[in-house]
């Protein structure tokens, strides 16, 4: 079979359940060019070294949005002065993932500086609870959706509440947060019709966005948007209101879509390996240990896009300049020169590197409360359900081929403990 | 050449310590001595300016970890005082002698004394080189003087100046170079790096001198400095650089000099002919070599992660597994002043330009690589860290300078410099 065709087989939603027999195929070539119908072609990173290198090269940029083009209405006035001001006002204020330094490195900054020590231990205590409380709902159920049931409202419970958004609200970033996690998909920012889409989304979750800010100027409470709103850093950063709303999406959009599938794929990896559920049951401090293999054996982000600035020589190949890359975190995660028997599921393994939050100065905000969030869900998990058994296996998948984890995850189970 | 069953390390610093472990792990199993002039077991340097002086950690909290088991006769507190090949032995300064088959040289450098001893003895003059040196002066840091005088601007000067403003005590540099690190990055760099500093309130003086240092009842009172400016002060800080400990090395035959003791490629000792002694080998401050990745030019480090490596290295030399190739990592290293983080990669000697490639001088945090030829030869982080592999990789393939292409942060368009080396 070709080279041309792995790209398209990482996205094929076919594979989604197993991917890996196709990341491996593609460390055959650490670096690669593979067809996605243009004439450049994406670049593959799909090693541990060359993504690791990569992602530390100055000379790869994160700023792989297309310039916002927003559907036209028709209205000439929209249209010729409202829209190319939206445009520009987009293009300016993007979320600091798809921006570089030293644009994002102020925003990040800001960001880190609400995750005090103190917020992030209270809420690590919040998170038992928040389980406690949501597999006691359960407690005379036979079979439970391990999604619907704990591993999405937990993560979503724990970035509202960081956040100050209210959980009445909750429900309308559901299908917010899910059309704007299509931006980590590599194709549909090229469909025209998922860009029209996002862009209204935007504006849907920007005016509920900007509305809770001022709410948050007039009565600060002690949470990050207060925060963010109204104090900078010790270093001088305070963000203006539009890179606040996209901050703000982009830390909502990220509390619902990752964690979510750190929490099904822990589940489900645990069912597959009894052995390995019955030692967390027996043992909780293995859940640390045991959450790192997870982010290097089924990692919630399976790949980040970025696009070189110049040219770059890696692994016998010439990138050229303004190129696509594709950084393949979750098959540099399986590079068996870094991770012997990489397709076994060991908690047991030592100084593992994995990629599963990505690497340096992109590197998961959120990493903390992913850890103690699934920490919270599996150790629950492990103690309080009674012979679970997986009723499918695979799973039915959700749509991604990035953002990767099951749509549900049900689970046969003699009830809650 | 029989089996060595006598193997002497001479400094018991972080090179004596590394090349010990690494004689031992090689299979040396004879007897093995580690002679040091301290009579602290080997301990880390770089907190000293850094975590021992803010006090966040006691000067024993550096003591290494180690890997050396209970055979290892260490002999602290007699520096050693000669070396006679012939005999094979080494001599301490009580008058004992050791004998070896196999010698590590590992000596290092102390710190560069003011040059009045009469003004250097008075209370509140400190040097600062090792860890009772560092406890000494945390102590009279922790008494609140009036101001700290730092006497030179290389990187110890700038990380204790740096700290007394962190400490949140005045503090006035004193560098007679033009900018401060003006000999080891160039003025051009070392200007924008001073600016920083002079941000955070140090009071820098470059292009001036101290002349004398002047006591009142034994203690230190003020400075004068050659422009006829006085600078009351109750503690200085002389941070003048490095004097290596070759002076034991006097008579030995060896290619030995106040720069250090020359090395062949494999880390063997050069005599004064200039062939290697196969029982004798160095490594650390001390060590001079040829470094294969400078044409050969040869060069003491006084690096750490250089130490540890080449340390390493001699070790197994010693231990009869000669490694495949000669040593010669890339230089790297890193010093902490106050918040500011300035990290180096390459050697910038005879650079003749530099560019910032990325972030901005005037927001203090950039990358500077300097060329040489046309060759990119050495790269400085300041507050950039995370970019330095990268350029590393642009200095260890001698890859064209000015680095063609876009990169994030980056200027358009690479403008050059006149580095600033005098």
């Amino acid at each position: 079979m070709p080279d041309s065709s792995l790209l398209d087989q990482v996205k094929d939603f076919a594979n989604r359940p197993n991917p890996y027999p196709v990341y491996a195929k593609l460390r055959q070539n650490p670096v690669s060019r593979q067809d996605d119908g243009t004439a450049e072609g994406t670049w593959v990173a799909s090693t541990h070294g060359t993504i690791a290198r990569l992602l530390q090269d100055p000379r790869v940029s994160s700023e792989t949005l297309p310039p916002a083009d927003r559907p036209r209405t028709g209205n000439p006035l929209t249209d010729l002065i409202v829209k190319p001001l939206k445009d520009w006002m987009m293009d300016r204020h993007r979320v600091f993932i798809f921006r570089d330094p030293p644009d994002h490195d102020a925003l990040r900054s800001a960001v880190m500086h609400q995750f005090s020590r103190e917020r992030v231990q209270a809420m690590r205590a919040r998170s038992d609870k928040l389980v406690a409380d949501l597999l006691d709902a359960k407690r005379d159920a036979r079979e439970i959706d391990a999604v619907d049931d704990l591993a999405y409202p937990l993560p979503v419970t724990v970035i509202c509440e960081l956040f100050g958004v209210p959980r009445e609200d909750e429900p309308k970033f559901h299908d917010w947060a899910t059309q704007l996690a299509t931006a980590l998909e590599p194709d549909s920012l090229t469909d025209p019709e998922i860009r029209a889409k996002n862009s209204r989304t935007f504006d849907a979750i920007g005016g509920y966005m900007g509305d809770l800010i001022k709410e948050k100027r007039r009565h600060p409470q002690d949470d990050m948007l207060s925060g963010l709103a109204n104090h900078a850093t010790p270093a001088g950063v305070k963000m203006g209101d539009y890179d606040l709303i996209a901050t703000s999406i982009l830390m909502l959009v990220a509390g619902h879509e990752t964690t979510v599938n750190l929490i099904t794929n822990g589940l489900l990896t645990l069912l597959r390996h009894p052995d390995e559920l019955e030692r967390l049951r027996q043992d909780p401090m293995r859940a640390p240990r045991l959450i790192e293999e997870l982010l290097r054996y089924e990692p919630p982000v399976q790949f980040r896009t970025r696009r070189t600035l110049s040219a770059i020589d890696i692994a016998g190949v010439t990138i050229p300049e303004g190129a696509d890359l594709l950084l393949l975190l979750a098959a540099g995660n399986r590079d068996e020169s870094v991770f012997p028997d990489p397709d076994r599921f060991d908690p047991d393994r030592t100084g593992t590197r994995h990629l599963g939050f990505g690497g340096s100065l992109h590197y998961c905000v959120g990493a903390p409360l992913a850890r103690f969030e699934a920490e919270a869900a599996l150790t629950a998990l492990a103690r309080r359900l009674k012979a679970p058994r997986l009723i499918a296996d695979p799973p039915p998948y959700r749509q991604g081929a990035a953002l990767r984890g099951p749509e549900h995850l049900r689970v046969a189970i003699d009830g809650i403990a | 050449m029989a089996a060595p069953e006598r193997a002497v390390v001479v400094g018991a610093g972080l090179a004596g310590l590394r090349g010990a472990e690494a004689l031992r792990e090689a299979g040396f199993s004879g007897s093995l001595t580690i002679v040091g002039a301290e009579p602290h077991r080997p301990y880390d340097r770089p907190p000293l300016s850094k975590h021992v002086l803010a006090g966040a950690i006691p000067p024993h909290a550096t003591t290494l970890p180690h890997g050396l088991d209970e055979s290892v006769d260490w002999q602290l507190g007699s520096p050693a005082a000669g070396l006679d090949r012939r005999a094979g032995t080494v001599r301490l300064a009580d008058g004992r002698t050791l004998p070896y088959d196999r010698l590590l040289i590992a000596t290092g450098t102390r710190a560069r004394p003011w040059p009045n001893p009469h003004e250097g003895r008075l209370a509140g003059v400190f040097t600062l080189r090792g860890r009772d040196d560092a406890a000494a002066l945390r102590q009279a840091l922790e008494a609140g003087p009036r101001r700290v005088l730092v006497i030179g601007g290389g990187f110890i000067g700038c990380e204790v100046a740096s700290l007394c403003r962190t400490l949140g005590l005045p503090a006035t540099l004193v560098e007679p170079g033009p900018t401060l690190l003006a000999r080891v990055l160039g003025s051009t760099i070392g200007a924008f790096i001073g600016a920083i500093h002079e941000g955070h309130g140090v009071d820098l003086r470059c292009g001036s001198e101290v002349e004398w240092l002047e006591g009142e009842g034994g203690r230190l009172v003020r400075a004068h400095c050659t422009d006829g400016s006085r600078i009351e002060a109750d503690i200085a800080v002389i941070a003048l650089g490095a004097v290596r400990n070759t002076e034991w090395l006097d008579g030995a035959g060896l290619s030995a000099d106040p720069g250090g003791v020359d090395c062949d490629g494999a880390g063997y000792v050069l005599d004064a002919e200039g062939h290697p002694d196969p029982r004798i080998a160095a490594a650390g401050d001390v060590a001079r070599f040829p470094h294969p990745l400078y044409d050969g030019r040869r060069v003491a480090l006084e690096h750490w992660s250089h130490a540890v490596a080449q340390a390493a290295h001699a070790g197994r030399l010693l231990a009869g597994a000669p490694p495949d190739a000669a040593y010669g990592a890339l230089p790297t290293f890193w010093s902490t002043q106050g918040n500011l983080v300035v990290k180096s990669a390459g050697l910038t000697e005879g650079a003749d330009a530099v560019a910032i490639t990325q972030g901005n001088p005037a927001d203090g945090r950039f990358i500077a690589l300097y060329g040489r030829a046309g060759r990119c030869i050495a790269a400085v982080s300041v507050d950039s860290a995370r970019w330095l592999p990268a350029h590393a990789e642009l200095v260890s393939t001698g890859a064209p300078f000015p680095p063609e292409g876009a990169a994030t942060d980056r200027p358009k368009g690479i403008e050059t410099f006149d580095p600033g080396f005098s």
